[in-house]
């Protein structure tokens, strides 16, 4: 039952990804992947990471994607303007470079044997999960708290404006 | 639950070359940022299927890293987009040649 779930929601999140790619409305694209996002928590969770579920959906879908949607609405972007796509001749070396890149990862995951085994049922209980991520990877922790408080310094000097005038570039 | 592991890294696979597809044909800045998030979620993806396979929850750490870590960057990079929208009134990435030779 739940293999069959698992490829139904592999097929929304591929689907809901592909026209999330091919939106000309960045809005229409957001929303699409928030859409994909919520799949692949589900498949998260199908896979035995019920708080890594809940927490793609929490951060991902919740606040991150809902960041884009702000700035987006903050800019009002302009749909005509954005209709223009790069010229066939190079759109052709992207498409063969993805393509090569794909056929690859396809084929090694094909080749490699640990690539046929079933994944077996599996189910990481957030005590567990707990444990491991504050104690064997605590260090880590610690680095990604510095790293979110040199974010939000970073974002606040990049995104406070120039206040004083003509003062744009000696800021830096 | 029993999904062969290649078929956990084939929709990872697709999912992260359609974000790469998105990050080198779109023109907006910010649906290349969601192209960047379109291919960090295709690895996350492969790192909890890892884990299932070798039953340990060492993958599903690092894919709370990876949310950290995404968190930080678009955090940055979207402050950056405004700072260019200002600076440039538009979010063309073709307008910003400034460094070309």
């Amino acid at each position: 039952m739940s293999t069959v779930i698992f490829y139904v929601l592999s097929a929304t999140a591929l689907v809901a990804t592909l026209l999330c790619v091919t939106r000309k409305q960045a809005v229409h694209a957001i929303v699409y992947l928030i859409n994909a996002l919520f799949a692949l928590a589900l498949m998260f969770y199908l896979l035995g990471a019920p708080l890594v579920a809940a927490w793609e959906v929490i951060i991902y879908a919740g606040a991150i994607m809902v960041l884009f949607l702000f700035i987006v609405m903050m800019f009002e972007l302009d749909p005509a303007r954005e209709a223009q796509r790069p010229a066939p001749a190079r759109r052709w070396p992207v498409v063969l470079i993805s393509a090569v890149i794909l056929a690859c990862s396809l084929a090694l995951a094909f080749a490699d044997p640990a690539g046929q085994a079933g994944v077996p049922g599996y189910y990481a209980s957030p005590r567990a999960f707990g444990e491991l991520m504050f104690g064997e990877y605590a260090l880590g922790v610690e680095v990604a708290s510095f790293l979110l408080l040199f974010a939000a310094v970073g974002a606040y000097t990049v995104g406070r404006g120039d206040e004083p005038a003509g003062g744009g570039e000696g800021r830096r | 639950m029993i999904v062969p592991f290649a078929h956990v890294l084939v929709v990872s696979a697709v999912m992260f070359v359609l974000g790469l597809g998105a990050v080198l044909l779109r023109r907006n800045l910010i649906l290349i940022l969601i192209g960047v998030e379109i291919m960090l979620n295709g690895v996350g993806l492969a790192l909890v299927g890892a884990s299932a396979l070798w039953q340990r929850a060492d993958g599903q750490v690092l894919v709370v890293f990876l949310m950290a870590l995404t968190a930080a960057e678009v955090a940055i990079s979207l402050a950056m987009v405004v700072a260019m929208k200002r600076r440039k009134g538009s979010l063309d990435a073709d307008v910003f040649r400034d460094l070309r030779g």
